[in-house]
């Protein structure tokens, strides 16, 4: 029987986010708030990847993100697979979808808007996924790709 | 309407709009009324203001209601490091509604979700000021008889003129054809645009307006500010293709008239002010009874 050898080791339950920009594993980590989790979380970044050269994987025991929660992630990882793991098994692999709303994650581009000031949550309406432009909730500018970093 | 904040021109559909406008002209016609007397309306004005603030001032005077505020942050807590949520909140315990002006883009967006009486944005940096769109729309109404199917031109700084940006949105929702008129640096956004094109409206753009003149409605004047231009030599190139003048009037339709939101410096010579188809000081009239309107709509007073 053939056995396949992981860099990362297989958990038993839970959710593997493979396919992270290897640059980009610590964002996943801190947007999806999982300094602050108690279960087992495996992870390892500048792998090897047939598709995309490098690549970063996260692995999750016990936890099953919902949609919205796991959408957040599309805007650092916009390839990202998830892979839903019982009992050692795939049991469903699925891609990640860009929100039509983003809260908190991004900061906005523009220095004289209000969430750069105050105490205010960043607020935005995708107008484009595929360019990937986020309208502010708050001063209407756009923040692009080219332009986004995060809180 | 009622308690309902006008933060930006888009948060009052077209029907709102006009109901403010009809409103309004009720205004005009007998603009004393001792109608706001059981109420307080604060005054924010966290950055200077001649007209908006005056003209918000008169509003409510003339309506009977009482004033609280300021003109100047730095007499307030704010200098103390006062965040705007606890300013805001603070005078909510003493107001019925709120008018403020900041120089943030987004503070009023703000301002609107942590208060508990509605608030009018009458200006929030480089962001909108709606107040100014209705008072534009009731000018051109008010000139014009309509808002449908007209030409209008927008003359000069389009970057960074907010009441261009926010009369541009409003427009779209009458079918207007827009000439756009301004140095290259400075022209219309692409987040402006695209609420031209997303209805299908036809707009031109130029770098001078002589061509222009003939054609339009509404000619709107804008400030061009030297400081906006990364090259000073830039500046002293263009600076006289935007100055309209008595002359350059000649050929232009009788129904033609120029709006300024006003300051003006130098991009309309005097000599235009005593032609009949000069309007800005009017419009700045008109600034007082749109704003009665909004405030009685928002107050719910009948």
């Amino acid at each position: 029987m053939e056995t396949k050898e992981f860099k990362v080791s297989a958990i038993e339950n839970g959710t593997v986010i493979d396919h992270i920009p290897a640059k980009n594993v610590f964002q996943v980590i801190k947007i999806l708030n999982l300094e602050n989790y108690d279960n087992q979380i495996l992870f390892g970044t500048n792998l090897e990847s047939k598709k995309y050269v490098t690549k970063g994987i996260i692995k999750v025991s016990n936890k099953f993100f919902k949609t919205d929660e796991i959408n957040k992630i599309a805007l650092v990882a916009p390839r990202a697979t998830l892979i839903i793991i019982k009992d050692y098994k795939v049991v469903e692999k699925s891609s990640v979808q860009i929100p039509d709303e983003v809260i908190k994650i991004v900061k906005c581009f523009n220095p004289n808007c209000i969430t750069n000031h105050e105490k205010v949550e960043t607020k935005f309406t995708v107008t484009s996924k595929e360019e990937l432009k986020l309208r502010c909730h708050y001063c209407e500018k756009i923040t692009d790709k080219k332009n986004m970093t995060f809180v | 309407m009622k308690n309902k904040s006008l933060v930006s021109i888009n948060d009052y559909s077209k029907e709102e709009q006009l109901a403010i406008l009809e409103l309004a002209a009720n205004f005009e016609k007998n603009p004393t009324q001792k109608i706001l007397e059981d109420y307080v309306i604060a005054t924010l004005f966290f950055e200077p203001s001649t007209r908006t603030r005056l003209s918000f001032e008169s509003a409510v005077s003339r309506l009977g209601g009482k004033i609280i505020g300021f003109s100047d942050a730095s007499s307030t807590s704010v200098k103390k490091g006062e965040s705007l949520k606890d300013t805001i909140k603070t005078v909510c315990n003493y107001s019925d509604l709120i008018v403020m002006r900041h120089p943030r883009e987004g503070s009023a967006r703000f301002a609107s979700e942590v208060a508990s009486v509605p608030i009018i944005n009458a200006g929030d940096g480089a962001n909108q000021h709606p107040t100014q769109t209705l008072l534009d729309m009731y000018t051109i109404k008010q000139t014009q008889g309509r808002l449908d199917n007209l030409n209008i031109a927008f003359v000069g700084d389009l970057k960074y003129g907010r009441t261009v940006h926010s009369l541009v949105m409003a427009l779209c929702n009458f079918n207007c054809t827009f000439h756009l008129v301004s140095p290259f640096e400075l022209k219309l956004p692409s987040s402006v645009k695209i609420h031209i094109k997303e209805k299908n409206l036809e707009y031109y753009q130029y770098t001078t307006m002589d061509e222009i003149l003939p054609k339009v409605d509404i000619l709107y004047m804008t400030r061009i500010q030297k400081e906006r231009f990364s090259d000073p030599i830039e500046y002293e190139k263009i600076k006289n293709s935007y100055i309209l003048s008595n002359d350059m009037l000649n050929n232009t339709k009788d129904n033609l008239k120029i709006l300024h939101p006003l300051p003006r410096v130098n991009e309309i010579d005097e000599d235009v002010d005593d032609n009949s188809k000069a309007y800005y000081f009017q419009q700045a009239l008109n600034g007082v009874y749109v704003r009665q309107a909004l405030i009685t709509k928002i107050l719910g007073i009948k």
